[in-house]
């Protein structure tokens, strides 16, 4: 029973004209594949609240967003400037900027990379490297149950795709930008990013989402993430669109045999956002690291959701996702971790802390374990609660201002999160970021 | 500089100070004594600011202004430092952090200009000497996983960088053996000078060995019960609390 009945036909319609125009020269597998999306989208319909999967997120303004495809669409002199502003400073390497979703060689930066390691727009690597992005496009992310991946799916035109062959290591990160820059309203942009790993490769990619503009606007992204045995990959994922920005992305891995996958999660754009990571434990050893940080203020509301699927043996994941929230903002998170039977010796720790700055800010918490091996150690925890009274007071008794006290204590308890990536750049621009976040967007608390 | 008069504070509804009066002068150095429980940790929350007591009565006047009417930053950028009995571990906070933001939020009140990191890496290194503790610990997150002697030298190793006018320590003492406490005591005594005040919280004499007092106030139930010259504390040594609580209770029914 299709949902949201109105929307989906309109997406439909969308969905028409697409495959006559933007859709009609992609190779058939693709169109195949776009096709398999959509009717999938079509039988589903939007989630509503009575999805387990959706049950704290008003899908309503999602389903209701006008949907027009954004365009391939000009960057003015300015635009270009702005750009470089806003990219992560001393992130030196590749770099690939997509504006509203397509790939822009002219304004990317391109250095040289190891022997075979290929970081490219998904359109322009389809010529050259169809094979190996026909093997694994669209293998990882299910859009069963899915409908904004069916969706993002059956829309895909542009996106990047990285490649690092067996035994490569990649030192420097390959930056992704991804910026929104349509001035008109209304506009969805579908950026559809494919990394694979081969045995032993070494990667770090950072994702980083910002706006251009301040229209409304819809981001719904899918990366496929596969990374081979022994290999060693660092996600960090940036989602800072500006506050009238839709924002649903679904990062999917899947990780092989004594792997090492780290995540790191950082979300404060947007006005309403979801953020589903999902990784597939597909091997023995694997150690698996997801961190998160969520910070929202005003009337912001921010999903995330994980999911830690251990299939086999003598696997670890550590997961510790943060969230701050001040104002009238919302938060949700949810961390599924599944223990197949045969995933014996299972170490999974999981916890999620909260802190709340005013008493209408609100957070939903959930951990939703399903273990069924014997011999597993699995932990987690859910903190909610304010700044401690005893430590601000410590702080202004040395001559630091109540607002001051409380930023930097609410600043530590990110940092926490924000310390744990690699790359110092990123760390920087991030406390950067965080740090004119906590002085400019939240409003002044009462309190001690 | 400091005058208190006829201070009574509560906490949860519970009456503690009872009526507390006490001047120090500028150059002074007084001790508050008196048992566990009697309310010297309330009477020094209660000057330094701290939102859970409530004033009820009284008055404390702090170089010429009312101090009560003063928030605790405000308190503290005029002059005013408590070491605390027991100090705040602060996760992800370094300690260098938290100091040098606390040494140039007092500076900016005095109009003076920010110090750089470079200057104050200077001072805080000379001034940690003072109290003998490993740089190492500027580095660390404040007070987390501190040895708790390493957390009474810290407090002090702050109030040598802050250089306040009126130092108040409460029990800063306690839990330090004797090398660690002579060490504290001749980091406090470098920094007397004519022109500011130190008031030692303890309950017991063997501090007052090494930082000799000009005044010696003994507190029980909430109210200064006895005061005198340093002579006071070893009577008190000798005899214990109960006598000076029990002359109060004489007093009081005649
Ligand atoms: N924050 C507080 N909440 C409740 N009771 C308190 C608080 N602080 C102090 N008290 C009570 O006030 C009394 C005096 O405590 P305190 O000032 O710490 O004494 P001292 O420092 O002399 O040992 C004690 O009975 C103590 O339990
Ligand atoms: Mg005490």
């Amino acid at each position: 029973m299709s949902r949201g009945v109105e929307q989906v036909e309109t997406h439909l319609k969308n969905f028409e004209r697409f495959s006559l125009n933007g859709s009609a020269h992609s190779p058939e597998w693709i169109r195949n594949l776009r096709q398999k999306a959509i009717a999938r989208f079509a039988a589903q319909g939007f989630p509503t609240a009575r999805d387990e999967e959706w049950r704290f997120t008003n899908v309503g303004p999602l389903a209701g967003f006008p949907s027009a495809l954004a365009r391939k669409s000009n960057v003015d002199e300015d635009q270009i400037e702005q750009v470089h502003g806003t990219a992560c400073r001393g992130v030196h390497g590749t770099r690939l900027v997509f504006i509203n979703g397509y790939h822009r060689p002219d304004l990317s930066t391109s250095v040289a990379l190891p022997k075979g390691v290929i970081a490219d727009g998904l359109c322009s690597a389809m010529t050259t490297s169809g094979e190996l992005i026909e093997h694994h496009l669209g293998a990882y992310a299910p859009f069963d149950e899915k409908p904004f991946v069916a969706l993002s799916t059956a829309f895909m035109r542009d996106g990047a795709f990285v490649y690092v062959p067996r035994e490569t290591v990649v030192e420097a990160p390959i930056y992704l930008l991804y910026l929104f820059a349509d001035r008109e309203a209304g506009a969805t942009a579908y950026p559809r990013n494919l990394v694979v790993v081969e045995r032993e490769g070494q990667v770090v990619i950072i994702e980083h989402y910002v706006s251009l503009v301040g229209t409304p606007c819809f981001t719904n992204a899918v990366t496929e993430i596969v990374a081979g045995d022994h290999t060693t990959v660092e996600h960090i994922k940036i989602q800072d669109e500006h506050r009238q920005a839709f924002h649903v992305a679904t990062i999917q891995s899947q990780v092989g045999s004594n792997g090492s996958f780290t995540s790191n999660n950082i979300a404060w754009g947007g006005k309403l956002s979801r953020n589903d990571v999902n990784v597939t434990l597909d091997g023995e050893g694997i150690d698996c690291t997801l961190n998160g940080l969520y910070v929202a203020s005003g009337d912001q509301h921010m999903d995330n959701r994980t999911f830690l699927d251990h299939t086999k043996p003598r696997c670890n994941s550590h997961e510790l996702y943060k969230g701050i929230l001040g104002d009238e903002a919302s938060g949700v998170f949810r961390g599924k971790i599944h223990v197949w039977e045969d995933a014996q010796k299972t170490d999974a720790k999981q916890t999620n802390k909260n802190l709340l700055l005013s008493d209408e800010a609100t957070i939903d918490t959930m951990p939703q374990l399903e273990i069924f091996a014997d011999d597993v150690k699995c932990t987690h925890g859910a903190t909610v609660g304010q700044l401690e009274d005893e430590a601000i007071f410590y702080l202004r008794s040395r001559g630091i201002d109540r607002e001051s006290a409380r930023s930097i204590l609410t600043h530590a308890f990110a940092s926490d999160i924000i310390s744990r990536i690699s790359s110092e750049a990123v760390r920087q621009h991030l406390d950067a970021g965080l740090q004119s976040l906590l002085e400019n967007s939240f409003r002044v608390e009462g309190g001690i | 500089m400091l005058e208190i008069r006829n201070l009574h504070a509560s906490v949860e509804g519970n009456e503690i100070l009872r009526g507390v009066d006490l001047a120090v002068n500028a150059g002074e150095v007084h001790a508050i004594m008196g048992p566990n429980g009697s309310g010297k940790s309330t009477l020094a929350q209660v000057l330094a600011g701290h939102p859970a007591y409530e004033v009820t009565e009284g008055e404390v006047r702090y170089e010429g202004r009312s101090l009560l009417d003063l928030e605790p930053e405000e308190r503290a950028c005029n002059g005013l430092f408590l070491a605390f009995q027991y100090p705040v571990e602060i996760p992800g906070v370094s300690n260098s952090y938290f100091l040098k933001a606390a040494l140039n939020a007092i500076r900016k009140h005095r109009g003076q200009e920010e110090m750089d990191a470079f200057d104050f890496l200077k001072l805080v290194k000379e001034r940690i000497k003072l109290v003998e503790l490993d740089e190492s610990l500027l580095n660390r997150p404040v007070n987390e996983g501190f040895s708790g002697g390493e957390k009474k030298r810290n407090e002090i190793m702050h109030m040598a960088v802050l250089e306040p006018k009126l130092a108040i320590l409460d029990e800063t003492d306690s839990g330090l053996d004797i090398d660690a406490l002579r060490i504290v005591a001749s980091g406090v005594n470098q920094l007397r000078r004519s022109d500011n005040a130190t008031i030692v919280v303890t309950h017991y004499q063997r501090l007052l060995n090494y930082i000799i007092p000009d005044f010696v106030h003994v507190l029980v139930d909430g109210r200064i019960a006895k005061s005198g010259g340093k002579e006071l504390a070893l009577a008190l040594e000798a005899k214990g609390y109960e006598w000076v609580s029990d002359e109060l209770k004489e007093a009081e029914a005649a």
